[in-house]
């Protein structure tokens, strides 16, 4: 008689466990899926203001066409490139803000300090938004490989969440410059 | 935006979480948004307007020192209540594995949620054991920041994954605007320090030691010693012949300890560990003073490897006397350094910090609903069902 008793308890705690367990799984496959179109709004967001850098006439021609051609060749990239040219759109941000002082002398021309501003800041946000997304990919990760959650598929059919890897290192003269107020 | 933010240390207990979460509620307010913070107080302490007390802080040992913390069903009670009926659309919650109110949030909400975290702490034992604990809490944040390197690293460390870095902010204004006093530029320049006397960690001890040496090297040189603690003691570590040019101002307000800095001509750091960001560098920074830093991590960081501030080994005192007297006989180096300073310290001005942080909740809240109760089911803190949408149906602590 005891056992049966035991083994309903057994057997509900496992079945409370593993609902809240699905429960996890599911809530952190929402947030994953927010992550990831907040990433897509920031790249876009940031490249959309790469070219406006580009085509401002702040920038040098040259440097204005290594911008302009890494950023054009991000947004109209397919989804399986997109690592691949965010990656670059990042490096040409990097050899054209080098350091602060070529963004401090490039501020000195009208209207040039706000633009470089939101682009320092739309760099910074698709760095952000990469973490955020990343690190919500590898709670779920974890979270789906423990073999209870594969042994009863908790996670259904959903795909395995991936994690995305890609050069998001805001330009150094960007992250050491801020606009002064004066 | 409807703001929560959750402290989990008393507001009236002057420290780094604190004053951040104090300058955080009241920029965004500025901003226009609408902030409640939520944070330990009695219901008789008199607290500012946007502040809605949880209940006592009481003090207990927790992670090598006494922390005055609020806990228990009380206080969770009003976690819960102040979730249900704030209507946030995002949550910021401050050092969340702290056993105060701030885990207690994280318990007890869904939805959008930021989490700072503000420690830097050599690998423990106790967090990594508590890590596994803390795990299906700690998954709930959308957000995590960290408010310095060694903060990040140390995260990094104990739960993985890839924390941004935002870092401490502070009026810059407000110290860049504070004038020198008079009696503090005479004599043959002016050295100063800033923190607890009698804490080994913040390294008077480091500086008093070097002090003679620097006295005899410029006759005439004064130090200025703010903090609390006992003077006495330090008084009688100098030799007599050096008393006389030191001067112990106790505990300082914000606006003397801007003039301090405006009237030095360098600010000693002498700190030999246990720093995470180092926001009194920057402080110093802003209001002019060259810093001459022992090289911590923290530290090295914030003066860029030493264009922004000159470095020496962690609790040499000899090394700090040869840089001290070098940079007091090098008038033009302080202003490149000064100079230097007064260009990089606008990072960290509350207008572009907050403006980091208000991109992170915009970036978080992006999703439908808003912040909302977690409904209370064992064994965890969250319920089993996708829970994503406001519930305020269940709960019976009101």
């Amino acid at each position: 008689m005891d056992w049966v008793l035991v083994a309903i308890v057994v057997v509900a705690v496992i079945g409370v466990y593993l609902s809240w367990t699905a429960g996890r799984i599911d809530r952190l496959h929402a947030r994953l899926e927010a992550a990831r179109s907040a990433l897509d709004a920031q790249l876009y967001r940031r490249s959309a203001v790469a070219l406006e850098v580009a085509t401002s006439g702040m920038l040098d021609p040259a440097t204005a066409l290594l911008v302009a051609d890494a950023a054009h060749r991000a947004r109209s990239g397919g989804e399986e490139e997109r690592e691949l040219v965010e990656s670059d759109l990042s490096k040409a941000l990097a050899a054209a803000f080098p350091d602060v002082e070529t963004c401090q002398q490039l501020a000195r021309q009208p209207g040039a300090s706000e633009l470089l501003a939101e682009l320092g800041a739309a760099c910074r946000r698709v760095e952000m938004a990469r973490r955020f997304h990343n690190d919500t990919a590898a709670n779920a990760r974890a979270l789906r490989t423990r073999w209870l959650v594969r042994a009863f598929r908790l996670a259904g059919h959903a795909p395995m969440p991936e994690t995305v890897e890609m050069d998001d290192t805001p330009p150094a003269g960007l992250v050491g410059w801020a606009p002064s107020p004066s | 935006m409807r703001i929560g933010i959750v402290c989990p240390y008393s507001l009236d207990v002057p420290g780094g979480v604190q004053n951040h979460v104090r300058d955080l509620a009241e920029v965004l307010l500025d901003l226009g948004h609408e902030v409640s913070v939520l944070a330990p107080a009695d219901d008789d302490t008199p607290v500012p307007p946007y502040v809605v007390p949880a209940g006592r802080a009481v003090p207990v040992p927790y992670n090598g020192s006494v922390a005055r913390l609020a806990f228990g069903p009380l206080s969770a009670a009003r976690v819960r209540r102040w979730i249900r009926e704030g209507g946030f659309d995002v949550l910021h919650i401050h050092e969340p594995a702290t056993p105060s109110l701030s885990l207690l949030a994280l318990w007890a909400a869904t939805g959008p949620i930021v989490a700072t975290f503000h420690t830097a702490m050599p690998r423990s034992r106790m967090m990594s054991a508590a890590s596994a604990i803390l795990r299906p809490a700690l998954e709930k944040i959308s957000a995590r920041v960290a408010v310095s390197e060694p903060a990040r690293a140390t995260l990094v460390h104990h739960l993985g994954g890839e924390p941004v870095v935002i870092p401490n902010g502070l009026f810059v204004d407000r110290f860049a605007n504070a004038r020198p006093r008079p009696q503090w530029r005479e004599g043959a320049g002016t050295l100063c320090f800033l923190g607890r006397l009698d804490e080994p960690r913040k390294g008077l001890a480091v500086l008093l030691r070097a002090f003679p040496e620097i006295v005899r090297r410029r006759p005439g040189v004064r130090l200025l010693v703010a903090g609390p603690g006992d003077v006495e003691e330090a008084r009688a570590s100098l030799p007599a012949e050096c008393r006389p040019a030191v001067e112990f101002l106790g505990m300082v307000d914000d606006q003397t300890k801007a003039e301090m800095f405006a009237s030095s001509d360098i600010y000693v750091a002498p700190h030999t560990g246990g720093e995470s960001f180092g926001i009194v560098l920057v402080e110093a920074m802003a209001a002019g003073a060259p810093v001459l830093a022992s090289a911590l991590d923290a530290f090295r960081l914030v003066v860029d490897g030493g264009r922004l501030g000159r470095l020496f080994e962690v609790g040499d005192s000899d090394a700090l006397a040869e840089e001290a007297i070098a940079l007091l006989e090098d008038p033009a180096a302080r202003d490149r350094l000064r100079e230097a300073a007064r260009l990089a310290v606008r990072r960290y001005d509350w207008s572009n910090v907050a403006k980091e942080i208000v991109s992170v909740y915009e970036m978080v809240a992006e999703g439908p609903a808003g912040v909302g109760e977690a409904t209370a089911v064992a064994p965890g803190p969250a319920g089993p069902v996708g829970g994503d949408r406001r519930d305020d149906s269940i709960d019976g602590a009101t």
